[in-house]
């Protein structure tokens, strides 16, 4: 009883949130805003997803930020490329989709290999490759913007602005994610692994585990993540530079922590995740919509959301050996 | 109080009297006593488990007795705060099993480590450095105090730690099995170092089970069983067939299930053939009757679990050597745990919290965690996993107050039963348990001793490494005795007696050049 009280922490943070968003502007609960909402916790939602995979596997990856960037300039070149070639629109973003993915799973697959069969620890390697991704894409844009091609993107931003049943298709494609992760994490035999791995590596090995393999597999899953997330971001700017997905890293992984997920492995939510993500969106949308605070403390106070949260935990886990 | 004034003996340094300890309701220690005298080299010796390492520590500030006392220079010891700072400011020190240095520092730095030397708000390296040197030279050594500790030997290092205790002030030094890490020519420059040492007025008190290095070094041998002192000699009266019989001679009592007959024409179960053993000395083979239980014996660090974690692909063999492994008459490879597993192999590991368990997680996640693929598609079938997890819960009598606990909140008993029902969900055909009742009261002893005896009965065959002599002969058909790497004999149950497995343990005896068991 007492861990389902704390591990709602999340939920309760998020419902608080959202009172006090209705209390402090009345423009707040209008459908346009949380439809926005939705849809802007999309982008981190999704990577942080994967991002809970490799945390509570016991690793870290850093690299998510640039690594959306460099898939998003990849899928720009690809689809102006394309363009000359034919004039069919769908298959050029079928096109655009398919890579992306297969960059996505390549990039989170280097980042596994390197971190299980060269032996870095994952920080290191993610380091590493957050600046070879972002220096790339900086590179393919020649310092400036890859900006994609207005045929296609005009088809293609309804990926973005779209709609099903009065929400747009980020925030489907969010819960179709969330909803996979849930399944993969908690009822699946490499989900049970994956928390064995990440709670402690040895034990893992002396019960028959493929503990490289669970490690590997939770770096490319996060890959992937990346890419779904980049596919719904590019038709929303249709471009690409050095600047894009400056910091998704910390905010992926502030997420994961808000909603309970422990940094040192071995326990991940899925659900949690999702409320992180919603909860850091909406304190920027409160400030946006009072002034006691300046919209420019906005950081500031994800920062001091992601303590607290460490914080209430530490009373949760502590009583654990 | 007053200090003896005819007194015969040495100077009397520390004296531990009706020394008691418990660790989890298990007592250790039964009122010990012991008298550590200036100059004299004072053995301590007993089987695994027997207490040594606990009464030490408790010399030494480490642990704190339940009961007892300790008396330092005619008076006794405060033991409500004695701890290992309070220790050393009396001088008495102790060097442990496992050295304790910065690798990235200096032999200086790490000398004075805690401590360091300062001129103004400065390190003062030069005279660390030649205080370093002074204390090495005065244990005849002569490292540079400037080398990197990561870049010494073991032997070395243990000097170094010797060195640490700061040599001019020691009266009582304390060494755990100093020689188990140590080659031969490096045993003897520490032999000499302890004789320097006692004639200088330290005591000195080591733990070993070499008997030869004890008769060789020792004025006296405390010898412990099961928490209770056996007694306190002088070297010169025993003799190292006597200290093997101090040291193991109990009764095997009803604890023991009856060790049934195999039937004469068995079947070979698994055979190994030269398996070369990382870092060990030969290649290593030995032959598993179907049904049988056969222990490995051997003291601590005579190489049995990396055998059998070399067997079940736990431990990678040096690359190209040929082992081979024929199960049920078939060859297999075994590269990793899970092909063990799927062969019907399972080992079942002796470090229950570190190798074993996850302890931050549920024990319903435990139980399943090695055989999971049993409740398993593509989804995991949860209500069949948490029928069977209850089953198991009751079938081995783990005792819990919530099933929603955490493994690390379970007793050690508990933890084990919890261990064998996580491997024995795999139904495996060849079992090997590494120290299944280490550290385990005796009711869930005899517990496990039932459930191993089932399992042969279920037709099951077991693989019993165990540094519990009276265990091996209560519970094998054979006992493979490994001494530093090598096979040193087996002997058919006929032929078991606790002396005889001793010897071969502590290398008095050896089937030589017949490292390969007889077929």
């Amino acid at each position: 009883m007492e861990r389902h009280l704390k591990s709602a922490g999340p939920f309760i943070a998020l419902l608080a949130l959202v009172l006090a968003g209705a209390l402090i502007n009345d423009a707040f609960l209008s459908a346009g805003n949380l439809v926005n909402i939705l849809a802007r916790s999309s982008f981190i939602g999704i990577i942080a997803i994967g991002a809970t995979f490799v945390i509570s596997g016991g690793g870290i990856d850093l690299s998510v930020g640039a690594m959306a960037a460099f898939i998003s300039g990849c899928m720009i070149l690809l689809m102006n490329f394309l363009l000359g070639f034919t004039d069919s629109v769908p298959l050029i973003i079928t096109g655009a989709l398919l890579a992306s993915l297969g960059i996505g799973a390549a990039a989170g697959l280097i980042n596994g290999l390197l971190t299980t069969k060269a032996r870095i620890e994952a920080f290191i390697v993610t380091l590493g490759t957050m600046g070879i991704y972002r220096s790339l894409v900086t590179w393919l844009a020649d310092g400036g913007a890859l900006t994609l091609n207005f045929t296609v993107g005009d088809l293609y931003s309804e990926v973005y602005y779209g709609r099903l049943l009065g929400l747009p298709y980020p925030v489907w494609i969010f819960l179709a994610t969330a909803t996979s992760g849930y399944v993969l994490l908690n009822h699946t035999v490499f989900g049970r692994h994956c928390l064995a791995v990440g709670s402690n590596d040895k034990v893992a090995r002396y019960s028959a585990i493929n503990v490289d393999r669970v490690r590997t597999t939770t770096f490319v899953l996060q890959g992937i993540c990346v890419s779904i997330a980049t596919i719904i971001y590019v038709p929303r700017l249709g471009s690409a530079s050095g600047q894009t997905g400056i910091l998704w890293e910390l905010e992926a992984i502030a997420a994961v922590i808000i909603g309970g997920t422990m940094l040192r492995g071995g326990h991940g939510r899925i659900w949690g995740t999702v409320a992180g993500a919603l909860i850091l969106t909406l304190i920027g949308n409160i400030l946006n919509l009072t002034d006691a605070v300046s919209n420019y403390l906005n950081g500031a106070v994800q920062g001091i959301i992601v303590i607290v949260a460490v914080l209430l935990q530490r009373g949760v886990w502590s009583s654990r050996p | 109080m007053s200090q003896s004034t005819v007194q015969l003996s040495p100077e009397m340094l520390l004296e531990g009297r009706s020394i008691s300890k418990s660790f989890g309701g298990i007592k250790v220690l039964h009122g010990i006593d012991i008298e550590l005298r200036a100059g004299e080299v004072h053995a301590l010796l007993g089987e695994n488990g027997a207490g040594k390492s606990t009464l030490c520590k408790i010399l030494c500030g480490f642990e704190r007795p339940d009961a007892g006392e300790l008396i330092s220079a005619g008076s006794a010891l405060c033991l409500r705060d004695w701890d290992p700072r309070k220790a050393e400011r009396r001088g008495i020190v102790m060097i442990h099993q496992e050295f304790n240095l910065a690798e990235q520092l200096s032999i200086a730095e790490n000398i004075f480590l805690g401590r360091e030397l300062r001129r103004g708000p400065f390190l003062d390296y030069r005279t660390m450095t030649r205080e370093a040197g002074a204390y090495l030279r005065s244990l005849n050594c002569e490292l540079d105090p400037g080398t990197r500790v990561s870049e010494l030997s073991v032997a070395d290092r243990q000097m170094v730690e010797i060195a640490r205790t700061r040599v001019g002030n020691v009266r009582v030094l304390v060494l755990d099995e100093p020689t188990a890490v140590l080659t031969g020519a490096e045993s003897e420059v520490l032999y000499e170092l302890i004789r320097k040492l006692a004639r200088e007025g330290v005591a000195v008190v080591f733990i070993s089970h070499k008997l030869d290095e004890i008769q060789r070094l020792a004025d006296r041998v405390s010898i412990l069983r099961d928490g209770n002192l056996v007694g306190n000699f002088a070297i010169g009266d025993l003799n190292r067939e006597d200290m093997v019989r101090h040291m193991v001679g109990r009764d095997i009592d009803s604890l023991f299930p009856p060790v049934r007959p195999l039937p004469d024409d068995f079947v070979k179960v698994l055979e190994v053939r030269e398996l070369q053993v990382r870092d060990a000395p030969e290649a290593v083979g030995f032959d598993l009757r179907q049904g049988e239980v056969l222990g490995f014996f051997g003291l601590v660090g005579s190489g049995r679990s990396s055998l059998l974690e070399t067997v079940t692909g736990l431990r990678k063999p040096p690359v190209g050597s040929r082992g081979r492994i024929t199960l049920n008459g078939r060859e297999v490879d075994i590269p990793d745990p899970r092909s063990a597993r799927d062969l019907g192999i399972s080992y079942l590991t002796k470090d229950r919290a570190g190798r074993g368990l996850l302890l931050d997680q549920n024990l319903r996640m435990n139980f399943s965690l090695y055989a999971l693929s049993r409740f398993a598609g593509a989804l995991i079938r949860a209500k069949e996993e948490a029928s069977a997890f209850k089953q198991a819960i009751d079938e081995f009598e783990i005792r819990c107050p919530s099933l929603e606990i955490s493994a690390g909140k379970l007793s050690g008993g508990n933890q084990q039963k919890l261990l064998l029902a996580k491997f024995l969900a795999a139904e495996p055909r060849v079992l090997i348990v590494d120290e299944p009742t280490r550290g385990i009261d005796i009711g869930t002893r005899s517990q496990i001793y039932l459930l191993l005896d089932s399992l042969v009965q279920s037709g099951t065959t077991i693989i019993l490494i165990s540094s519990d002599i009276t265990e091996i002969i209560g519970m094998c058909h054979r006992v493979a005795v490994m001494y530093r790497g090598s096979l040193a004999g087996t002997l058919d149950r006929e032929e078991f007696s606790e002396r005889e497995i001793m010897r071969y343990a502590t290398g008095l005896k050896s089937r030589t050049g017949n490292s390969q068991m007889k077929q």
